[in-house]
């Protein structure tokens, strides 16, 4: 290939990194912090499909996209709650849970959502950071989500909260020690409650992302796999919230590989590029799980590697 | 008590899940409701065009058959221990293999040819499960992700597949593999003088599930197996090879799951296209979950949910109900079903009976006090 097309490609990917990188950014700042507190929610796949659904029904009925973004964030809770709440009954699988509730939201999404397959949506504004550019490729690929700075002031804000407020205190101490938790009175369930469907929230921002911005349209194969990728990232990201942000943009990048690669026409191979954010995901997973010792930083009451 | 609770289980074992499921179809009633039809009407849609008539009866049969390998494929890895989810991957793959073994051998025919090809369904299928398995036990990476992401995988492994280098070129408005020849293909079971539609991969579905179940119940690897699920510390301690069960497991179950592709290939759709990718792995996990990952129970629910998916088309015609309100349907069951595994062992509670305390004598001020037993203690 010549070097425009390189450079071609390099700009692509670049602002792919932010355009698909957005919804696993917040989808992997929810995981980060309900796994903070202790449980896993494989589930997140299903709230970013309806949260998707809803959040666009939202920004077409109502006309604002900020509304649909307000009613994704608040149906993803919902999702989330219904999780949280299952798997405070004794005896419920949390791993399992999630897988129902993945089916459950998509589910849900598709025979609520049937109506608005075919109607354009308002969309989420973009912020045009390829303005000095006079080359309309640089300008589109810069031309920036308006929900990813806040989902990096997001990451922020989890990272301060966790580390230096009573709130993240809690919760860390309910994710490392549900016993020390209890002994100081708090209870462990309600808290990992809370986690979760704030953590739903979050991720219902992620799903607000791909239906009102990039793809930018309701429809059924919207998601596949970005919720689990998501959660399979915080493990990368050693639970930490800057860390998420950084592991995002990486695979937003990886995602973005095979839509910039068939604009400068390589056509062949499309779905093994479109395949490799999971095969970096799963790479990623086997190069940095062990299992011998627990990895650093893995919230103590985590059941995630045996 | 060991026999405190002998009858108990077993009926809680059934009446938990017919009560979730209950529920569930409570809840989709509801639900019905709110999208503005009648619950009664989808409910007698929904038995009607399961169970209503032998066409409908055919229309569950053929969906229930896929479903007995693919709930396999989450069944027998779960009674290991492990909760893999990648069904819908090792089917795909199973098909892929199916459907590319005649360009490999050109020669394929008959009864013979069949068979190979089911043999090499079933083997892509095998390594692909036991691939999350291997992965889970040596690299500790956890295996419903990571079952997850290699299903994923294996879909565009698929697609690139059908649509480039295995692509039929007469194939042209939806891109799939050339069809098998005639006589590689599997009929339909004959019942009362005609040949009905429900193809001879139900049967193979039932015998896997009893041979499964005669395995675990009656064998000593199937006693291994489950050791191994139950406690792995205790399996250890005694000796079991854990690595080799495990994969063992994952093996047979993904072999399930792979055989669910070849023969939806050579009964169904003659060749492999983008209409495999139906979810029939993602069915057959609620499937395993309602069974308790107990083969014996999967074919029944099996048939169950197969009927949910015949019905389903019947509902979006008479009622004008999207087709995914048979996803919502199963969503209801899965959340119920698990939420139903809490009522496990409170529902039917036994109580031991109270011990018997002798009255205490009546006061003597003569006699000494009598030295407190902790067994006179009444409780």
């Amino acid at each position: 290939m010549e070097l425009n097309a390189i450079l071609d490609v390099g700009i692509a990917v670049l602002g792919g990194a932010v355009r698909v990188g957005t919804p696993f950014l917040f989808v992997s700042l929810a995981e980060c912090l309900t796994e903070k507190s202790g449980r896993i929610n494989l589930g997140l796949e299903g709230v970013l499909v309806l949260a998707a659904m809803a959040g666009f029904a939202g920004s077409y009925l109502s006309g604002s996209p900020w509304v649909g973004v307000l009613a994704a964030g608040a149906s993803g809770a919902l999702l989330a709650l219904l999780h949280g709440l299952l798997c405070s009954l004794p005896r419920v699988s949390d791993v399992a849970t999630g897988i129902a509730l993945m089916l459950f939201g998509a589910g849900l999404a598709f025979f609520l959502g049937k109506p608005l397959i075919q109607p354009q949506a308002p969309q989420v504004p973009a912020l045009a950071l390829g303005g000095w550019s006079s080359s309309p490729a640089v300008q589109s690929a810069l031309a920036i989500n308006a929900l990813f700075p806040i989902g990096v002031a997001l990451a922020g804000l989890l990272h301060w909260g966790l580390a230096n407020t009573r709130w993240g205190l809690i919760v860390r101490m309910v994710g490392d020690s549900a016993d020390a938790a209890r002994a100081l009175g708090y209870s462990v369930n309600g808290v990992r409650i809370a986690a979760t469907t704030a953590g739903g929230f979050i991720a219902g921002l992620g799903g607000a992302s791909l239906s009102l911005f990039y793809p930018g349209s309701w429809n059924e194969g919207l998601s596949s796999g970005q919720g689990l990728i998501a959660v399979a990232l915080v493990i990368f990201a050693r639970w930490r919230p800057l860390a998420c942000l950084g592991a995002a943009l990486l695979f937003g990048g990886a995602g973005a590989l095979g839509p910039a690669l068939q604009s400068v026409g390589v056509t062949g191979g499309y779905y093994l590029f479109n395949a490799v954010p999971y095969a970096l995901t799963l790479l990623i997973l086997v190069l940095t799980c062990s299992p011998n010792r627990s990895l650093k930083g893995a919230p103590a009451e985590l059941g995630v590697q045996r | 008590m060991p026999g405190a609770r002998a009858w108990q289980d077993p009926v809680e074992a059934v009446a938990l899940p017919v009560l979730a499921l209950a529920g569930a179809l409570l809840a989709f009633g509801v639900f019905v409701w709110f999208a503005g039809a009648s619950p009664l009407d989808a409910w007698a849609l929904l038995f009607k065009g399961a169970f209503g008539d032998a066409f409908s009866w055919q229309n569950t049969l053929q969906r229930a058959a896929p479903l007995m390998l693919t709930a396999l494929a989450v069944a027998l890895p779960a009674q290991a221990g492990l909760t893999v989810i990648g069904g819908e991957g090792a089917l795909v793959l199973g098909a892929l293999a199916c459907a590319a073994l005649p360009y490999a051998l050109p020669g394929l025919q008959g009864m013979a040819g069949a068979v190979l090809m089911l043999v090499v369904a079933a083997a892509a299928g095998a390594v692909w499960v036991a691939l999350a398995g291997w992965l889970r036990q040596q690299r500790g990476v956890n295996e419903t992700i990571s079952s997850l992401l290699l299903g994923y995988i294996a879909i565009a492994l698929f697609k690139h597949f059908v649509e480039g280098p295995l692509r039929d070129p007469a194939s042209l408005n939806k891109p799939s593999t050339r069809p098998v020849a005639e006589s590689l293909r599997i009929g339909g079971i004959p019942w009362g003088g005609a040949v009905t539609d429900v193809h001879w991969g139900l049967v193979i579905g039932v015998v896997l599930c009893l041979v499964a179940g005669v395995w675990l119940s009656f064998t000593a690897s199937g006693f291994a197996l489950r050791v191994v699920g139950g406690n792995v510390r205790a399996a250890r301690l005694v000796g079991l090879p854990t690595l080799g069960l495990i994969l063992t497991a994952c093996a047979l179950g993904g072999a399930g799951a792979g055989l669910a592709g070849g023969i939806e290939v050579l009964a169904v759709h003659t060749s492999a296209n983008a209409s495999l990718i139906a979810g029939l792995g993602y069915t057959g996990i609620l499937v395993s979950f309602v069974a308790r990952h107990n083969p014996w129970a999967i074919p029944p629910v099996a048939v169950l949910f197969g009927g949910f998916g015949a019905a389903g088309s019947l509902l979006q015609r008479r009622l004008d109900l999207p087709d995914a309100s048979v996803l919502v349907l199963q969503g209801f069951a899965f959340v119920l079903i698990l939420a139903a595994e809490a009522g496990r062992g409170r529902l039917l509670a036994a109580r031991a009976p109270k011990p018997v305390v002798a009255p205490p004598p009546p006061a003597d001020p003569n006699a000494p006090p009598p030295p407190i037993h902790a067994s006179a203690v009444a409780n």
